[in-house]
């Protein structure tokens, strides 16, 4: 269980993310939605101690983020941030490695390459475990680092925009694989995402942001409905019920 | 768990693994450990005559210096580039030996460059070196834990700091009395050739007291390369590492310079060249490597300029111009992320 209390960040005069509270359950994909600018990178960063908090509290398992030790923290949670740019040159297997540095603390055992091995087998990148990072192309690129967080082997994972930059399969199958994560290993996954679509075909919660504020919080029926999401963002949006998934219909 | 029916044969996986681009780690370890100490007792050998007693404990005197100097240049400047998360900045680019030359002209200039004298090489080292540790960390940790400033801002910043550091010493360097001036010249302007064997003894306490802590980051190391994010995540303590990398570095960057003054390029060099061989990104294999190559350079540079151009002050120069022209190499490649 994640819980913010209050939870602000200020650069200067400007409020980015106002007092939020909430309580994102265990188990289960909650994914955070809103227009640009509403605070959503920024209260991620935030619960994942990127970010130092300007007032307020974020727990995560109990943990308070502000005061917990790093590597308990990166035994609990992992984060994968948008832009991941290397200025080292590595192969995938040693990146998906260092996702076992919390538990090592560099020194590798066999557990240890268990893991990486199972993660890279996850991702379906077994194959490309021997090639350098930056010979990938983006979507194995966006596998790789999600394989190192996986490595990680947190109960907690947060995921800032982890479809930026994928193509339509590419996004379904992440998505899937978060599913997957969720329901086969029980793990919980938070992201940031901008596609209200794939946010209501596959999250158990849904956050709506707007201005730094938390507006609305629910299941994906009771988050997309035209109503609300126009007082997300601004706009007539028609839900239709398409095989059970609730499709929000804007782009005419 | 979906089953992967795509998945090629172990054997076709071995054959397609990256191309061999160089040796491995290990035998350039050990090429470069030998090719080292062979130059070091070339160096301490060749040409040895006349008076034992008196040339040899001068050659292993200079020597020592240069290994000295080999190491402190070498590992301060692959913990800065880790650290800075480039491979460009050197800590003499960002202008950390021109702070290190206005704290020890300013010294001379408020205490009278003989009182700094009299002091003797253990006191006067241990203040300047104190002073420079408190500055730098001041000046550098705000510029490199803010996290997401451009690279051009960063070396404009350098250059900014080590045009102002070098003005003002040389501002305060023209106010005082022109024989405090001579006495204060002599200390940085020390060369191989004539190293104090109570500075050098320091130095070498220092140099191997700083090694430890920073072999014993090496792991943390790795990760802070990944940068600031990515590390965090990973449960780095991001701002005390830093701090002490930035610690680390200052204390051995006053040691180089105390021993021989300003040298610029060279650690780029060095680390440029051990990045290159031996393309790894681990710091338990690149910090050992940018040291043999230091101890390489140097040495046998010397040695070279010694022995068969039989003259002996132009090694800075040589070393200066080729790092430099490796500098402006990086800088066209584009390899300054």
């Amino acid at each position: 269980m994640i819980t913010l209390d209050n939870a602000t960040k200020r650069y200067g005069p400007i409020t980015v993310v106002d007092g939020v509270s909430a309580t994102i359950p265990r188990g289960g994909v909650t994914s955070i939605i809103g227009p640009n600018g509403a605070g959503k990178s920024t209260l991620l960063s935030m619960m994942s101690r990127l970010l130092p908090l300007d007032a307020g509290t974020v727990h995560v398992d109990g943990l308070d983020v502000s005061t917990t030790s790093g590597q308990t923290l990166a035994r609990t949670l992992s984060i994968l941030r948008q832009e991941n740019q290397l200025t080292v040159r590595l192969s995938v297997r040693d990146l998906v490695g260092f996702g076992r540095f919390p538990h090592n603390g560099g020194r590798p055992t066999v557990v240890d390459r268990e893991h990486i091995e199972r993660a890279l087998e996850y991702l379906d990148m077994t194959e490309l475990a021997d090639r350098f990072v930056d010979e990938l192309s983006g979507g194995q690129r966006q596998r790789a680092f999600i394989a190192m967080v996986l490595a990680q082997d947190t109960d907690f994972i947060l995921l800032d925009e982890p479809l930026n930059n994928l193509d339509m399969k590419h996004s379904v199958d992440m998505m899937r694989l978060l599913r997957r994560l969720v329901d086969d290993l029980g793990k919980t996954v938070v992201l940031v995402i901008h596609d209200i679509n794939f946010a209501s075909c596959y999250s158990d919660t849904i956050i709506a942001m707007r201005d730094g504020a938390l507006i609305h919080q629910g299941t994906a029926e009771e988050i997309m409905t035209p109503e609300v999401l126009r007082d997300v963002y601004d706009v007539d949006i028609q839900v239709e019920l398409i095989r059970g998934n609730r499709i929000g219909v804007y782009f005419a | 768990m979906r089953a992967r029916t795509g998945a090629l044969p172990a054997a076709v996986v071995q054959t397609a693994r990256r191309p061999v681009r160089t040796l491995p780690p290990r035998v350039w370890l050990v090429v470069l450990g030998v090719t080292a100490a062979a130059l070091v007792a070339a160096f301490l050998l060749v040409g040895l005559e006349g008076n034992l007693a008196y040339v040899l404990p001068r050659r292993l005197n200079r020597v020592g210096a240069m290994v000295l100097v080999a190491v402190a240049v070498g590992v301060s400047t692959v913990l800065f580039q880790t650290v800075t998360g480039n491979r460009i900045l050197t800590p003499s680019i960002m202008g950390l030996d021109a702070l290190y030359i206005l704290i020890q002209t300013s010294l001379a200039f408020a205490l009278g460059a003989s009182t700094l004298l009299t002091l003797g090489p253990p006191i006067r080292f241990a203040v300047e070196v104190t002073l420079m540790v408190a500055f730098s960390s001041m000046l550098y940790r705000w510029l490199f834990t803010g996290g997401g400033r451009s690279l051009h801002l960063l070396l404009l910043v350098g250059i900014v700091f080590g045009v102002f550091f070098r003005g003002a010493s040389s501002l305060l360097q023209r106010l005082m009395d022109p024989s405090e001036y001579i006495i204060l010249q002599d200390l940085f302007f020390a060369s191989f050739n004539r190293v104090d064997p109570t500075l050098l003894l320091i130095s070498a306490v220092a140099v191997g007291g700083l090694c430890v802590p920073a072999w014993r980051l090496r792991h943390r190391l790795d990760v802070l390369a990944l940068g600031r994010d990515t590390a965090v995540g990973l449960g780095v303590d991001y701002r005390r590492t830093v701090t002490l990398v930035l610690v680390i570095c200052s204390v051995l960057v006053a040691v180089s310079t105390a021993l021989v003054g300003p040298a610029t390029f060279f650690g780029l060099l060095v680390s440029a060249l051990a990045y290159q061989l031996c393309s790894q990104f681990r710091h338990a294999v690149v910090l050992p490597i940018a040291v043999l190559l230091g101890v390489i350079a140097l040495v046998g540079g010397q040695l070279v300029l010694e022995q068969v151009f039989a003259f002996d002050t132009a090694l800075s120069i040589v070393i200066e111009f080729t790092g430099g022209l490796v500098f402006l190499a990086l800088l066209l490649k584009g390899r300054v992320r």
